[in-house]
């Protein structure tokens, strides 16, 4: 009996197809998501990462497909939908007249939430989400990282139990994007089930428990990040020389090398291990080789789509779709 | 709660948010007001008593021209306000938040009853700034608390038929630039009716439209009430075409917001 319950899916997704006029945006996808977990959608703009978040949070309809969402019927029990679902968009989704407090007020109201309830939540939110003084201030004064606080606090007024976040943290510096990260995995904590878009391989590695990678509308591959990480061949350790004399020297040294003779650089496979990195440096060191620098490099966007399509994901880019 | 009641408390929660957004932006009310009371200041005491000379019955002076023209400076300044109202909603179109409204189970129409009745508040609110200037500066309405309330009621009728036109205006437009020009054309038409002077001083194909426009009725009415001139059929009349007007412009409404739903 025990068993059952953690493989409930919130999401499933069977045949599902998608086209705004003549362009085909999402083509026979197929997924499931299960109940408590952190499922990951990662592709370039355009791949149609929004418009599947779109479509499974009600907003536009599909063309073809059967899809349950939260245990509803997606077109025909729409509201079922809703009632179960909090969605934070790539696009702020706060009321920039509004304060922030007002703004969690108005969820508030809009979730029938008694005036207890909703101060209750409120206050909540307010300091989880580190919002303080600012809380009485209008949006449109917030930061970025703030604003997206915010969104993302708004959207759990309702408690919802499936999230949708569709790139949380594109466009933000790297400490409000650990913060998020953080928050994050503070809802996964409480069992809350997200579904997850980014761009970022390794926002992707840090919290997704599975991934799936979508070009031109179509999942080319899927699993957890281990499975793919192992398959994806981009990391590499980047040695540069001061001449071409050292150059050549770690060239014979190191037998498999990618050698670049105008910047005086040596690209060496390495998943970024500090094992295999000391045994570079000391193959190096017996050769008396002088490294000038040295650099590493994790596997990003670009080498996972080498990796499963053939062609970085710059190629992929075909004006995303709203 | 059954259904009904959710719509009405999202709407009232939507009305509070249009509330606070009247008051966070004080100088769209302020421009709505002022523009009417502009205009009125320059009719009365520029033209004032140029026009009051043309009017029927031997003509008349600047007071009279004051209380020929306050009619039509109370429906002026509701297409001002319409227009505001454009703008609100276009604004609200270009925000995320209006999707965040659509993934949540609230009554999908609470948006727009919340733009439309926050308007007419902001509207009724304009109109009684013009009404008090101008008792100040010297209208003399002759009209009975019952034909007060009328007025009143005539008002918020042809309010309400046209803040629900300006909020389909908002909705089909793509930018805010946009919707604020969309409406343009109402705030012409009371110079293009019995607004700011008789119609008969006008050329034949002009004084056709003057007379069966829409807001002629309305004008005709609100003078009726308020200063004792006749009539006749034009307070059913304009009831008619604020009935028309309000439900084409919903169901114009309703369409163009699903229309950018599914976007």
């Amino acid at each position: 009996m025990a068993v059952t319950t953690a493989t409930r899916p919130a999401i499933s997704v069977s045949g599902l197809r998608k086209t705004f006029g003549d362009k085909v945006v999402l083509d026979g996808i197929d997924l499931m998501v299960s109940e408590g977990t952190v499922f990951s959608l990662l592709g370039p703009n355009g791949a149609g990462k929004t418009t599947m978040v779109r479509i499974l949070s009600t907003l536009v309809p599909a063309d073809d497909g059967s899809i349950r969402v939260a245990g509803h019927d997606l077109a025909r029990e729409p509201d079922g939908v809703r009632a179960a679902i909090g969605v934070t968009g790539q696009f702020s989704a706060v009321d920039n007249l509004l304060t922030g407090e007002e703004n969690l007020k108005l969820m508030a109201d809009l979730h029938h939430l008694g005036r207890t309830e909703g101060r209750r939540r409120i206050a909540r939110l307010t300091e989880r989400f580190d919002l303080g003084e600012m809380a009485r201030k209008p949006a449109s004064v917030y930061s970025g990282g703030m604003r997206r606080r915010l969104d993302l606090a708004m959207t759990l007024v309702g408690e919802p139990r499936l999230i949708f976040l569709d790139e949380p943290t594109t466009g933000l510096d790297p400490r409000s994007r650990h913060a998020m990260w953080q928050i994050i995995r503070g809802l996964v904590a409480e069992g809350v089930t997200v579904f997850l878009t980014t761009q970022y391989l390794d926002e992707a590695d840090q919290l997704a428990d599975r991934i799936a990678v979508l070009d031109h509308g179509r999942i080319v591959v899927e699993g957890t990040p281990d499975e793919l990480k192992r398959r994806i061949p981009g990391g590499h350790i980047l040695l540069r020389f001061a001449d071409t004399t050292a150059l050549h020297a770690a060239a014979r040294t190191l037998a498999v090398a990618q050698r670049d003779d105008d910047a005086l650089t040596l690209q060496v496979a390495s998943g970024g291990d500090v094992r295999s990195l000391r045994a570079l440096l000391d193959r190096l060191d017996d050769a008396q080789v002088e490294v000038d620098h040295l650099s590493i490099h994790t596997p990003d966007l670009d080498d996972v789509f080498f990796a499963f399509t053939g062609t970085p994901a710059s190629a992929a880019i075909t004006g995303e779709h709203r | 709660m059954t259904s009904l009641a959710y719509t009405l408390t999202d709407s009232a929660t939507m009305l509070r948010r249009q509330i606070r957004h009247i008051q966070r932006y004080p100088s769209l009310t302020a421009m709505l007001i002022g523009l009417p009371v502009v205009l009125m200041l320059l009719f009365v005491y520029v033209f004032g008593a140029t026009l009051g000379a043309g009017l029927p019955g031997g003509g008349g002076d600047r007071g009279a021209y004051l209380n020929y023209l306050v009619p039509g400076m109370l429906l002026f300044s509701v297409t001002g306000a319409a227009q505001g109202t454009a703008i609100s909603v276009a604004m609200d179109m270009t925000e995320g938040i209006v999707d965040r409204f659509r993934t949540m189970a609230i009554s999908r129409a609470s948006l727009l009853t919340g733009h439309v009745l926050g308007s007419l508040v902001q509207t009724m609110l304009c109109i009684a700034v013009v009404l008090a200037i101008s008792l100040a500066i010297g209208f003399r309405p002759s009209a009975t608390p019952l034909e007060w309330l009328a007025v009143a009621g005539v008002l918020a009728a042809i309010a309400f038929a046209l803040i629900w036109l300006s909020v389909a205006l908002g909705l089909v437009s793509d930018s805010v630039e946009t919707a604020s020009n969309l409406p343009m054309f109402l705030t012409l038409l009371p110079f293009l009716g019995s607004g700011f002077v008789p119609t008969d001083t006008m050329p034949a194909g002009l004084r056709w439209f003057a007379d069966y426009q829409p807001f002629t009725p309305v004008i005709e009415t609100l003078r009726g009430l308020l200063l004792g001139s006749g009539i006749g059929n034009s307070a059913l009349l304009a009831l008619a075409w604020c009935a028309v007007i309000s439900l084409m412009s919903y169901l114009w409404a309703k369409r163009a917001f699903h229309r950018r739903a599914a976007r």
